[in-house]
Formats: C-alpha cells, sequence, structure tokens
C-alpha cells in the first residue's frame, strides 16, 4: 500500500453541498484502510462565497491543506471555481466540472466579467477536463440537491476501487429518505464519466 | 475501529471519555463544533452561556464545585473572558477544567489574527497544542488529569485547521469522575490582595513544576532524520513542516506551548545542524528559545501575517516552488453575500437612501457592508457598535445623531450590546439603535440563544423580551418594525432619528435559512414591462441579475427560479411593476 498520498479537493459556491461530497470520500477511503485527512471551511465563507473543501489519503497523511500544483483530482461544482481553483492542480491532473455558472456578486453589479470559455481555455492549457451537466443528471435521479453525489460518481470513476464500496458509503451517510434519490445520482455520474 | 472526526468533534469526546459534566460555551468559528458534537452525550450538561466570561465563569464554578467541565471559545472571545481567566490561574481548581481556544490564522471568518498564546503567558495558564483530531482527543483528556494535578485550569489551543480538519481516532469508553467535595478555603478562593500575595506565590512555583514535567514527560516529541536541519514547531505547523521537508530534517515537535521547556529544546538543537522555529502567528518559541541561548531563525524568513501550509515552508526554507497551471484571463472574486430571503436585506435596502453613518457589529449583517449596499461604516468587535454609536455622536454632537444608527444582531446585543445600551440611557445619550432580530445566531450557523426561547438542545425555554428589556433600562422609545416591509421601517427609523432621545428599533424577522420560516414562491420577471434600468439589483440579492442584449443592451433582469424564495425586495425597487409571483 505504499503509494504516494493522493489529493483531491472540492470547490464550488457555499451551499452547494461540497460538504457532503467530502465526506462520503473521507468515509470510503477510511473504509479501505487507508489514512485520511479532510480539511474543511466553516463559517463566513459559507455564505454563497467560494468555498474549497481538501480530501487526502495514502499510507500516512501529514499536512491536512492541498496547495499549488498538488492536486489529482478537482472537483470543481462550478466553472468560475474551477478557472480559481485551477492552479492546485497537478499538471497531469484531472479537473472534472460541473457546467453550470453562478454570477457572483462583483459580476451581478456589473464589477467585473464572467469570463467565457472557461473549460475549452483549460483544455487549451494541456489539461484532462471532464465536463459534466450534473445538475441535470441529478434533476434526472430526483433532485437537484443530488447533484453533489453525482460528481462524486463521477469522480468515483477515476478512482479505481468497487463501485459498491462507494454505494455503501452513499447508503450508510445520506439521510434515509433520500437513499434511492442519491443511488440513482450515483449510478448516472459513474455511468457519464 | 478508527472513526474519521473533526478536530472539533474529537475534543467533544474527550469531554465525554474524561468524565466532564458540565458545558458552558458562546460559539465563534471555528470552536462552535466542539459545544454542538457534545450535546449528543446525555451524561454531559451542555448550555450556550450570552458571552465567553460567562461561559468560562460557569465552568470555573463547576469545577469549583468539584465537576470537570470545559468551555469553548474562539480566540477574540477569550479576550472577553480573560478577567476571569486571569484570576482563576491563582485560584486554581478541585475538579479539572480545560478552556478551548480556537486561533483562526488566515482569518477565515474573524475579525483579527491574535494569537492566543499571549493569553496563556500572561495568565501563566498551561496551554497544550494537539496537531490533530487524535491529539484532540488525547490532549484533552491528559489536560484533565493535569489540571487536577497542578491545580490549575487548562488551555487546550486549536486552530482552524485543526478544528476543522478530519482525520483518524481511536475511541475509548467513559470514564466516570464523581463529583469531589467541596470544603471552604478563603485562602484559594477568595482572591483579596492578603490570599492573592499569597497564590501568585504558588502560581509562579506551578509554572515551575509544570516546566520540569514537560520535560521529561513526553509530551513533546523528538524525530531524528537528517540532522542538518532541526525543526522546532507545534501543532498545524508540524503537519506543515513535516509535509514540506519529510526526512531532510528532524523535528522537536511541542506539544505543550506553555510553559516551554529550555533542557529538551537545548539538547535537540546540540544534535542538529542549523535551527528552524515554525510558528504560526508572532514568534514566541523563537524568542524563547533566543532568551536561552539558542540561535534559530524564524521571522527571519517565515511570515507573521497569516496561514501556514507546506508551500509557505518549501518556499521559505527550500526556495522551491511546484509547477502549476493557471487561466490567463482575470477571476473575479467571489465574496460571501446575504442569503437569498435574508431579513437584513430589507433592512439595509430600507436605509439606504437615508445616508446613515451605521455604526456596524459582527454577524451576517457585517456582510451589508459590500457592494452593493455599502452600508456599513465601522467594525470592530461584539458589542462595539452600541457604544461606538455612542461615542460618534459625543463626539460629533447631536445634529449627527439624527443621521446615524447602529446596526447589531440579537445574539450580539445579548453578548455585549445591552451594556452599551445602559451607557446611552443612563448618561442621557440620543442615539438610536436598531437590533436585528432574526430569531438565531446566523453566522456561525445557527445556534439557539437568550433571545428565541430555545435551549442548545432545542427545548422551550424563558425568551429574554427585548422590548421590556429597553423600557427596564430606561429606553422609552422602543418600535418593533418588519425589515421586508421596507417602507414602514424606512419610516419608522426617520422618525426615531428625529427625536432627542435615545431609542430602540427591533427589526424583526426570522432568518430565511430557518426550517420554521415558510417561502413565497420564486418571483419572475415579466420581459415586456423590464427595461434594464437596474434597480432591482441594489439590494445585491444573489438570485436575480440583468443580462441579455434587450433594451437597447441594457438587458433584461432574470431571477433564478432554484433560488428565490419570495421575499419581494427587488419587486419593491422596481418602478415598472414587472416582477411579480
Ligand atoms: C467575542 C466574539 N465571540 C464570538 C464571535 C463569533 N461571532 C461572530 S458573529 C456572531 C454572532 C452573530 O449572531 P447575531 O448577532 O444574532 O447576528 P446574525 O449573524 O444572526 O445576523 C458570533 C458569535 C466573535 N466574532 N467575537
Amino acid at each position: 500500500m505504499s503509494q504516494p498520498v493522493k489529493n483531491i479537493m472540492i470547490v464550488g459556491v457555499g451551499g452547494q453541498g461540497t460538504l457532503l461530497a467530502s465526506k462520503l470520500m473521507g468515509k470510503a477511503f477510511v473504509e479501505k484502510g487507508f489514512d485520511v485527512k479532510v480539511s474543511e471551511v466553516h463559517g463566513m465563507s459559507q455564505r454563497g462565497g467560494s468555498v474549497v473543501t481538501y480530501v487526502r489519503y495514502g499510507e500516512k497523511v501529514y499536512s491536512p491543506v492541498i496547495e499549488k500544483g498538488e492536486a489529482d483530482i478537482i472537483i470543481a461544482f462550478e466553472q468560475l471555481e474551477a478557472a480559481r481553483w485551477l492552479p492546485y492542480l497537478k499538471p497531469d491532473g484531472i479537473l472534472i466540472s460541473d457546467n453550470q455558472k453562478i454570477d457572483p456578486m462583483p459580476v451581478i453589479t456589473g464589477n467585473s466579467a464572467y469570463p467565457d470559455k472557461i473549460l475549452p481555455s483549460i483544455r487549451e492549457k494541456g489539461v484532462q477536463v471532464i465536463e459534466i451537466d450534473a445538475v441535470a443528471l441529478a434533476t434526472a435521479a430526483g433532485s437537484i440537491r443530488a447533484t453533489n453525489v453525482v460528481l462524486l460518481g463521477v469522480a468515483a470513476h477515476f478512482l479505481g476501487f468497487d463501485k459498491e464500496v462507494w454505494l455503501d458509503v452513499v447508503r450508510s451517510t445520506v439521510p434515509p429518505k433520500t437513499i434511492a434519490i442519491n443511488e440513482k445520482a450515483f449510478e448516472l455520474g459513474f455511468a457519464a464519466k | 475501529m478508527k472513526t474519521l472526526m473533526l478536530g472539533n468533534e474529537a475534543v467533544a469526546r474527550a469531554l465525554y471519555e474524561a468524565g466532564v459534566t458540565v458545558v458552558s460555551s458562546y460559539p465563534g468559528t471555528p470552536s462552535t463544533e466542539i459545544t454542538e458534537a457534545a450535546t449528543q452525550y446525555d451524561e454531559v450538561y451542555s448550555e450556550w452561556a450570552p458571552n465567553e466570561k460567562v461561559a468560562f465563569e460557569v465552568a470555573f464554578g463547576a469545577a469549583t464545585g468539584g465537576a470537570r467541565s470545559f468551555c469553548a471559545m474562539k480566540h477574540v472571545g477569550l479576550n472577553v473572558a480573560a478577567d476571569p481567566l486571569y484570576t482563576a490561574s491563582y485560584i486554581g481548581v478541585n475538579g479539572g477544567m480545560v478552556c478551548a481556544v480556537a486561533d483562526d490564522p488566515g482569518m477565515h471568518s474573524s475579525q483579527n489574527e491574535q494569537d492566543s498564546r499571549h493569553h496563556a503567558i500572561a495568565s501563566k495558564i498551561p496551554m497544550l497544542e494537539p496537531s490533530d483530531s487524535a491529539e484532540c482527543l488525547s490532549y484533552t483528556k491528559l489536560a484533565y488529569q493535569l489540571s487536577e494535578q497542578f491545580d490549575t485550569p487548562f488551555l487546550l489551543r486549536l486552530s482552524t485547521r485543526i478544528s476543522h480538519g478530519r482525520s483518524l481516532v481511536d475511541l475509548s469508553p467513559r470514564e466516570e469522575h464523581p463529583i469531589k467535595d467541596y470544603k471552604k478555603d478563603v485562602m484559594k478562593n477568595v482572591m483579596m490582595p492578603a490570599m492573592a500575595r499569597v497564590r501568585h506565590q504558588v502560581v509562579e512555583k506551578r509554572t515551575k513544576a509544570l516546566q520540569e514535567w514537560c520535560e521529561t514527560s513526553g509530551i513533546n516529541s523528538v524525530e531524528y532524520n537528517d540532522t542538518r536541519v532541526g525543526i522546532i514547531c507545534a501543532g498545524s505547523t508540524y503537519q506543515c513542516a513535516r509535509e514540506a521537508l519529510g526526512e531532510r530534517a528532524s523535528y522537536f515537535k511541542l506539544g505543550m506551548v506553555n510553559p516551554l521547556p529550555v533542557k529538551s529544546l537545548l539538547d535537540f538543537a546540540r544534535h542538529v545542524g542549523q535551527v528552524y522555529v515554525i510558528e504560526e502567528l508572532d514568534d514566541i518559541i523563537e524568542t524563547h528559545c533566543r532568551k536561552h541561548g539558542i540561535p534559530v531563525i524564524g521571522k527571519l524568513l517565515l511570515p507573521v501575517c497569516g496561514e501556514f501550509s507546506q508551500s509557505v515552508v518549501r518556499e521559505a526554507l527550500l526556495g522551491e516552488e511546484l509547477p502549476h497551471i493557471a487561466l490567463d484571463q482575470a477571476i473575479p472574486p467571489r465574496p460571501p453575500v446575504l442569503c437569498v430571503g435574508c431579513p437584513h436585506r430589507g433592512l439595509f435596502t430600507a436605509l439606504k437612501k437615508l445616508n446613515l453613518y451605521v455604526s456596524g457589529d459582527i454577524g451576517c449583517y457585517t456582510l451589508g457592508a459590500q457592494a452593493p449596499l455599502s452600508m456599513i461604516d465601522t467594525c470592530v468587535c461584539m458589542g462595539a457598535s452600541v457604544s461606538g454609536l455612542h461615542g460618534f455622536n459625543l463626539a460629533r454632537g447631536s445634529q449627527q445623531a439624527k443621521n446615524s444608527v447602529a446596526v447589531i444582531g440579537d445574539s450580539t446585543f445579548i453578548h455585549s450590546g445591552i451594556t452599551g445600551l445602559i451607557d446611552i440611557a443612563y448618561n442621557k445619550g440620543f442615539s438610536t439603535v436598531i437590533v436585528l432580530d432574526n430569531s438565531i445566531t446566523g453566522m456561525t450557523g445557527h445556534q439557539n440563544n437568550p433571545t428565541n426561547g430555545l435551549t442548545i438542545k432545542g427545548d422551550p425555554t424563558v425568551a429574554v423580551n427585548l422590548e421590556a428589556l429597553a423600557h427596564a433600562i430606561g429606553i422609552n422609545r422602543v418600535v418593533v418594525v418588519d425589515p421586508f416591509d421596507m417602507e414602514a421601517t424606512r419610516k419608522a427609523v426617520e422618525a426615531e432619528l428625529a427625536f432627542e432621545e435615545p431609542s430602540l428599533v427591533i427589526a424583526r424577522r426570522p432568518c430565511a435559512l430557518l426550517k420554521t420560516v415558510k417561502h413565497n414562491p420564486p418571483m419572475v420577471v415579466d420581459t415586456e414591462k423590464c427595461t434594464g434600468c437596474k434597480s432591482c439589483l441594489k439590494a445585491g440579492c444573489p438570485s436575480i441579475k440583468v443580462h441579455g442584449e434587450a433594451n437597447k443592451g441594457r438587458g433584461t433582469a432574470e431571477i433564478d427560479q432554484n433560488q428565490c424564495v419570495g421575499c419581494e425586495i427587488c419587486a419593491k425597487l422596481c418602478s415598472f411593476d414587472a416582477i411579480n409571483f
């Protein structure tokens, strides 16, 4: 098991459910016997601000955070956040990005512009970009609130262990009433890659 | 079986395992989840106190009464609790007591970046600093044992990355600690000059004994790798340094940051080449090392400001930066904003036209400082809006008082706004104070407080009656408004400003995120009527934008149907009746 520590970042807008995605990941890695660290930010930036969660796993993990050039995978819940955190990706890392756009206040007020063609520009830099309409898939699964689990499904594809491990973790973590929706959301994400 | 836990949850678990029975805290990021997590253990009584001073005194009283007790707060909260802290140090404990204080280097959610170790040193209270969740659990338990052994309250220093980081812990069963006997002991518990002079001597001896203890107890650990470089660090900086330098350096990891050892640090320095001190915020360990003749490098290379990470250490010590990619375009920032449907938006939008000096305070409503609302003139610390407004008006006279208000949240008003309001009433001031009563402590993630009639566990209890309270302290003019009724709100505030006597305006409407709040359906824009004038954007709501090429390129408004909760503020700002249900 002496593989190097793997680094995954989950980035988005406060309120999008990034914390559930990191919680599910953390649980799955513990299940597989890894040392795990997850770093979250609670409080002020939760309110519609840019949020980031770091998940690290391997034989022994020291720092709880991921720095520029260190992430193997970035899961972005929104395109502008994908652009903001791009420098944290390893040059040969994978960016999984939902294609939704949410204007931040400086764009709404007209003080700044939302950049054009974010994902194509990132691709042009030679980065492997997986673009996905997670909101549509979540809606198809039964609830837009399962967008986070769709994105987890996409990421699970690149993390290399059995789908059942993930589904077990999803079942044991989400509220009982939402299990069916979340299972479906995960499956749709996993199949979409 | 190992469990993945937040540092804060691990501290709460330790309270359970260490037989703690009394917990009293005031919320504050990043410390809040400790006390929230403690509520799951029925054996542990927990409560939200009105402020940190009260919380500390409740916990200290419980310790005097023989229980193991606890309180938690953020770094600035310890300033509020500093008064009891410094004298509790002289008295010591009966049952063990631990106070957790969570620093916020990098200021993820704080108004300053102070280093709480200064309070430990100045109050002569020992302080432990864990570096992950497992140590949050083991150090907290150890702190109870040491608290009783050395007869002192203990401080537990946390920081954002430790409190809000999840890592693996091993759980153990609870150990009961029956309440100890209480015996009246005036020499120990009554701090008048004659007694305190004696107790101060005791404190100095205690610090020496603790210093001896930390030299040999194993609380500080040494890891020898490459000995050309030696790193002295503690808490989260150990993790950053170990990550950045790996086996290229040897490490002295401090578990106790007050008092600091001398002999073992000297010994470490003798075994390694160049010694670096890697500590976040101030140069406390570095200064200590210099005082004892250890030539170290610290703040010469590493910053005083901001949070540390492996890359800060890597760049400072190795001059290395990892390759990475960035887009060429500018990325607009995404600052936090008031939520969709937030009642504070109604109040600020209502008052916008009045061009007021707004003495601000700390809470969600501080976000009203940002564009496009831009409604706050000052923000200092909890409670300062009320007393600060009184001072501002004293300086500038009664005409100014007709153009200035204080805004303060319900929780903040209870925390330390009441005393400022008493000052205004007692000293014949004429200020207008607005309490933004949203029935919850919002900013820190929804904690009940003395104004909303619910305990920490959600059980019904008495609620402070703000109107009656204001009358009782001598404020005769008290009005209640609904901040979503913007016209009535503006008129009421204008009327109160005109009076040459103090007023309390209570803007009352529950937080939009409360489960008990029923929302309207989303509103829609009539694109025929919309002229693209952008008036609706003045309230700074994240669910409405104006875009497209219609209206000669001005665009049309569009409301996000997934986000909008129908608060109608934008509709009231529209002169063309273009926004409706
Ligand atoms: C001394 C101190 N303790 C705690 C905090 C953390 N804190 C920031 S805002 C806040 C409470 C805000 O609640 P309220 O006044 O009700 O306003 P709301 O956020 O609900 O609008 C707290 C506890 C702080 N900044 N300073």
